[in-house]
C-alpha cells in the first residue's frame, strides 16, 4: 500500500484551513459593519462635541444707571436724539462699578467685555420705556464674543482666547459673583444671521427652510401622486409611456447640482424671477424630489390588490372612480411615507440652492415667498466656511437642529408605515 | 395683487363655481323629479364648473407670472435713450440690476444718471400695471369661464365623463412633466455650452491641462487670459471618486453580505436602519465633518509621519464621501444578493462548501453583474456629489494622483463660478454650464449603462 492519504483524509486535513477562512470571512463582514457604524458614531460625537456649547450664551447682568446727561439724551421718544445718543457709556460705567479695582483708565479693556450690540439692546429698551430715563435698572446684556469663547473654551487648545490676562481675571471674578452667566441661548433661536457670532441665530434660516419646503410640498405631492396614478392606472403600453418612465428613472439619478443649473437658466434667467427667494428654491427642489415621490407612489399603488379594483368595477364604478374612491385612499399611507422621505431629502439639500443665490448674507427673518431667504443647510455651509471658531460652534449647533428635523421626519415616516400600512 | 394671493383667490373662485354648479344641477333636476333624472351626480356638475373656472385662470396666472419679469425688462431697456442701451449682455445685466436697485430703494435716486432714475420709475410703474392687469385678467377669466361652465349645465349633460377626461389629461400632464424637466435641463446647459465653445475651442476644453478661469474684467487689464482645460478637473474628480469607491465598495459589499447571509433577524433589524441613517444625513453635514475634523486630522497624522499633506487633501473629501456612499452600495448589493435563487445556495451547501465558499464561488459570481451595476450607480453619485467637495476639497486645479494634495472637481468649479457676482456671457460663467453639460452627460451615461446591467441581470433569474 502507498502512504498516500486517502481522499477523506485530505478533506479532513483541509477542513481546519477552510474553517479558518470561514471565520476570517465572517470577521471581515463584522469589521465592515463596525467601520460603517463607528463612522456614524464618530460623526455624531464630533458634531455634538463641537456644537453643544452653541446652545449656550454668555450674558452680563448689571445695574445700569440710565443717566440722561451721560447719554446726551433727554427725550427717548425723539428719533433724532436716539440716533445721536451714547448708549455705550452707561454700560461701561456700570461694568466698571461691578469690577472692584477697575478705574476709568481701564475703560477700553472693559468695553471689550460687552457685546457691540448691547448698546442697541439698551436703546430699544429705552425706546419702549421712555420713563426709564434717569433711573437705575438691573438689565442683562450679551457679553462680547471673546468673553463667550473664553468662558466656554478656556482650556481648549483649539480656540484662541483673545482676552488679555487682566480681562481674564475680571471675567473669572465676575463669573464667580454671578454677574457673568451662561444660560440657554435663546438668541440662537430668535434671530437671523449676523456678523457677530453671539448675535447670530437660525430663525431666519428655519423660516426660509419652512417656506421653501411648503412650496416644494404643495407642488411635488399632488403632481407626483397624479403622475404615479397616470403611469400605473391609465397609461397605455406604448413608446411614449416608456419614454416617460425612462426619464423619471434618469432624473432620479441626476446630480442635484444640475437642477441648480436648470433653476438658474430657466427660472432666473429665462423667466426673470428674483434670486435667492423661497419660491425659486421650492420650484427647483420640486423638480428634484418629484422622481422620488413618483417612484414611491407607484410602489404604493401597485401594492393595492387587484381584487379591490375588480370589486369596484363589478358594481359599476368608472375607472376614475375606482382609482379616486378606492385605490388612492388605500395607497395614501404609502404615498405619504414616500413623500415625507422625499421632503427630508429636499430639506437637507444644499447644492442647487447655492446656484440660485440662496447663499446671500441675510439678517432679517424672511416674511414671504418672494423675500430673500436662506435655508438651514446653506446657513450651516456659510458658517462652516467662517474662520471664526465661534461660528463653527454655531454651525454644529445648526446641524444638530437640522438633524433633529430630519430624524423626526423619518421617525414620522416609519411610524406611519407601521401604523397605517395594510398588508394584504 | 401678489401672485400667491391671486392663486388663493382663484382657488376660492373655483370653489364658488363648484358650489354654484352643484346648486344649479340640483335646481334643474327639481322640476324633473329629483337628481336621479340627471345624467351625473350633482358633484360632477359642480366639479365641472370648478375645473372650467380654475384651469384657464391658473394657466393665465402661471404664464403671466413666469414671463412678466422678462417682458418688463425688455420694455424698460427698450425705453432707454440710445446712448445708454447696452451692447453686451454683461452690461445689460449690470444696468438692469442698477435700475431695479433704484426702483427698490436700495440705491438712492441721487446716485444715478437721470435716464436711469426715469427707467427705475418706469420699471415700478410697469410692475404695478402688470400686477394690476394680471389680477384683472385672471379674475375675469375665472369668473367668465366659470359662468360659461355654469350656464351650460343641462340635465342630460354627461358631466362625469367630462370631468374624468379632464382629470385624466391633468394626470397625463403631471407625468409628462418628467420629460419637460429633462428637456429643460438639456436646453439650459446646451445653449450656454454652445456659446462657450464659441469662445473657447472644444479641443482646448477637452484636452487642455490648465484650468484657471480668471478672465480679465476689462480689456486693458493684465490679468491672465483664462485657461479652460478640463483635464485637471476631470482627474481630480476621478481621484476623489476613486478614493470614495475604495472606502465604500469593500465596506458596503461586505456588510451587505454579512447582513444577508450571516446576521440573524435581530441584528439585521438594528444594523440596517443605522446604516441607512448614513444615507439620510445631509451632504453639507458630511462636508462640515470632512473639512473641519477629517482634513485637519489627516494633515496632523501626515505631519507626524513626516509627510507633507495639504490641509484640503483629496483623501479627506474622498474618504468622507466613501462613508456617505456605503449605505448606497450596501443596499444595492443586498438586493442583488437576495435575488440570487436559493437553489444555487442550497446546491453549493449540499456539496459540502462552507458558507464563505458558497458566497465567494457561487453567489458572488452570479451576483457580479448586478453588483457592478450598483457600483456604477455609486460612481455616478460620487461624481455628482457637490457639498462635500465644495467644503473639503480645494479650488486649486492640480494635475496629480497624490491623495494628500489638493485637487478640485467639476462640481466645485461649477459652484465657484456661479456663486457670487457673475456676469452673464463671460467665458467664466459659460464654462460652468459647459462643465454642467459634461457632468450631466457622464452621469447619464453611467446611469443608463448601470440600469441596463441591473435590469438584464434581473431578467436572468426571474
Amino acid at each position: 500500500m502507498t502512504d498516500q492519504p486517502s481522499q477523506a483524509e485530505l478533506v479532513r486535513q483541509s477542513l481546519k484551513r477552510r474553517y479558518r477562512k470561514e471565520r476570517r470571512f465572517r470577521a471581515y463582514g463584522i469589521l465592515a459593519i463596525a467601520i460603517a457604524l463607528s463612522a456614524l458614531v464618530i460623526l455624531f460625537a464630533d458634531i455634538i462635541g463641537k456644537g453643544y456649547t452653541g446652545f449656550m450664551k454668555t450674558s452680563i447682568t448689571m445695574e445700569v444707571n440710565l443717566d440722561g446727561e451721560m447719554m446726551y439724551l433727554d427725550d427717548p421718544t425723539d428719533k433724532r436724539q436716539l440716533k445721536m445718543a451714547d448708549f455705550v457709556e452707561p454700560l461701561v460705567q456700570a461694568l466698571i462699578r461691578e469690577i472692584p479695582g477697575a478705574t476709568e483708565e481701564d475703560r477700553d479693556e472693559i468695553r471689550g467685555l460687552i457685546n457691540p450690540y448691547a448698546s442697541v439692546t439698551l436703546r430699544d429698551a429705552l425706546k419702549e420705556n421712555p420713563d426709564w430715563l434717569n433711573t437705575t435698572r438691573t438689565m442683562t446684556f450679551l457679553s462680547h464674543t471673546d468673553v463667550d469663547v473664553y468662558v466656554k473654551h478656556a482650556g481648549d487648545a483649539g480656540y484662541s482666547i483673545k482676552l488679555d490676562e487682566q480681562q481674564k481675571a475680571w471675567v473669572d471674578e465676575l463669573l464667580e459673583r454671578g454677574v457673568i452667566e451662561t444660560s440657554f441661548n435663546d438668541v440662537f433661536f430668535s434671530g437671523g444671521d449676523s456678523r457677530d457670532p453671539s448675535k447670530a441665530g437660525i430663525l431666519g434660516a428655519i423660516v426660509g427652510s419652512l417656506l421653501t419646503m411648503f412650496v416644494t410640498l404643495i407642488l411635488s405631492f399632488p403632481i407626483g401622486v397624479a403622475a404615479a396614478i397616470y403611469l400605473e392606472e391609465f397609461a397605455p403600453q406604448n413608446k411614449f409611456t416608456d419614454f416617460i418612465e425612462v426619464n423619471i428613472n434618469n432624473l432620479a439619478a441626476v446630480p442635484s447640482i444640475i437642477f441648480g443649473l436648470l433653476g438658474l437658466a430657466v427660472f432666473i434667467n429665462l423667466f426673470g424671477m428674483p434670486r435667492s427667494v423661497p419660491v425659486v428654491g421650492g420650484l427647483v427642489l420640486t423638480l428634484m424630489t418629484l422622481p422620488t415621490i413618483i417612484i414611491s407612489s407607484r410602489a404604493a399603488i401597485k401594492s393595492v390588490p387587484p381584487s379591490i379594483r375588480e370589486a369596484a368595477e363589478g358594481i359599476g364604478a368608472s375607472k376614475m372612480q375606482v382609482v379616486l374612491h378606492h385605490v388612492l385612499p388605500l395607497a395614501m399611507p404609502g404615498m405619504l411615507t414616500g413623500s415625507i422621505i422625499g421632503m427630508a431629502q429636499a430639506l437637507g439639500e444644499t447644492a442647487p440652492l447655492l446656484l440660485i443665490g440662496m447663499v446671500a448674507f441675510i439678517v432679517d427673518v424672511p416674511d414671504g415667498f418672494f423675500d430673500s431667504a436662506t435655508v438651514l443647510p446653506v446657513q450651516v455651509f456659510l458658517w462652516a466656511g467662517s474662520p471664526e471658531l465661534a461660528f463653527i460652534e454655531r454651525a454644529s449647533a445648526a446641524i444638530m437642529v437640522l438633524l433633529a428635523f430630519l430624524i423626526s421626519m423619518n421617525a414620522l415616516a416609519i411610524w406611519m408605515r407601521k401604523r397605517l400600512e395594510r398588508r394584504w | 395683487m401678489q401672485p400667491a394671493n391671486l392663486f388663493l383667490l382663484t382657488l376660492v373662485l373655483a370653489v364658488l363655481a363648484y358650489g354654484f354648479g352643484y346648486a344649479r344641477s340640483r335646481s334643474l333636476a327639481m322640476p324633473l323629479g329629483g337628481i336621479r333624472h340627471l345624467k351625473s351626480l350633482p358633484f360632477y356638475y359642480g366639479a365641472r364648473a370648478a375645473l372650467w373656472s380654475g384651469i384657464p385662470a391658473l394657466l393665465v396666472l402661471g404664464l403671466w407670472a413666469a414671463f412678466q419679469g422678462k417682458v418688463i425688462q425688455l420694455i424698460v431697456v427698450g425705453g432707454l435713450p440710445p446712448e445708454l442701451v447696452p451692447n453686451t449682455e454683461g452690461q445689460a445685466s449690470l444696468l438692469l440690476s442698477k435700475i431695479s436697485n433704484v426702483a427698490s430703494g436700495a440705491l438712492p435716486v441721487g446716485f444715478v444718471e437721470a435716464p436711469i432714475a426715469e427707467a427705475a420709475e418706469r420699471l415700478q410703474a410697469l410692475r404695478a400695471q402688470s400686477r394690476m392687469l394680471m389680477s384683472v385678467l385672471v379674475v375675469a377669466v375665472a369668473v367668465l369661464a366659470g359662468f360659461l361652465g355654469w350656464l351650460r349645465i343641462r340635465p342630460r349633460l354627461n358631466a362625469r365623463s367630462q370631468v374624468e377626461s379632464i382629470l385624466k389629461w391633468l394626470f397625463f400632464a403631471c407625468a409628462a412633466l418628467a420629460i419637460l424637466t429633462t428637456v429643460g435641463i438639456i436646453f439650459s446647459v446646451a445653449f450656454e455650452t454652445v456659446r462657450f465653445f464659441g469662445k473657447v475651442p472644444f479641443t482646448e476644453f477637452i484636452f487642455g491641462s490648465q484650468w484657471s478661469p480668471q478672465t480679465a474684467l476689462r480689456a486693458d487689464q493684465v490679468a491672465a487670459e483664462g485657461a479652460f482645460g478640463m483635464i485637471p478637473l476631470f482627474t481630480g474628480t476621478l481621484l476623489i471618486s476613486a478614493i470614495a469607491m475604495i472606502v465604500a465598495v469593500p465596506v458596503g459589499l461586505l456588510s451587505a453580505i454579512y447582513l444577508s447571509e450571516y446576521a440573524n433577524r435581530k441584528v439585521r433589524g438594528v444594523v440596517k436602519p443605522l446604516l441607512e441613517m448614513l444615507a439620510g444625513i445631509p451632504t453639507v453635514v458630511y462636508g462640515f465633518f470632512a473639512a473641519l475634523t477629517v482634513a485637519p486630522f489627516i494633515s496632523d497624522v501626515a505631519d507626524s509621519l513626516g509627510i507633507n499633506a495639504s490641509s484640503q487633501s483629496a483623501l479627506a473629501a474622498g474618504g468622507v464621501m466613501g462613508i456617505m456612499i456605503i449605505p448606497f452600495v450596501s443596499s444595492l448589493s443586498d438586493d442583488v444578493i437576495n435575488a440570487v435563487p436559493q437553489s444555487l445556495r442550497d446546491g453549493s451547501l449540499a456539496l459540502g462548501a462552507t458558507q464563505s465558499e458558497t458566497m465567494k464561488k457561487v453567489i458572488f459570481p452570479a451576483a457580479l453583474p448586478g453588483i457592478m451595476g450598483g457600483v456604477l450607480l455609486a460612481v455616478s453619485r460620487a461624481i455628482g456629489e457637490t457639498m462635500i467637495v465644495v467644503m473639503a476639497a480645494g479650488l486649486a486645479a492640480n494635475l496629480t494622483a497624490n491623495p494628500l494634495e489638493t485637487v478640485t472637481t467639476v462640481t466645485v468649479q461649477i459652484v465657484t463660478l456661479l456663486t457670487g457676482d457673475q456676469e452673464f456671457d463671460s467665458a467664466k460663467t459659460l464654462a460652468a454650464f459647459a462643465l454642467g453639460a459634461m457632468l450631466f452627460l457622464s452621469t447619464l451615461l453611467l446611469n443608463v449603462i448601470a440600469l441596463k446591467i441591473v435590469r438584464k441581470y434581473r431578467e436572468q433569474y426571474d
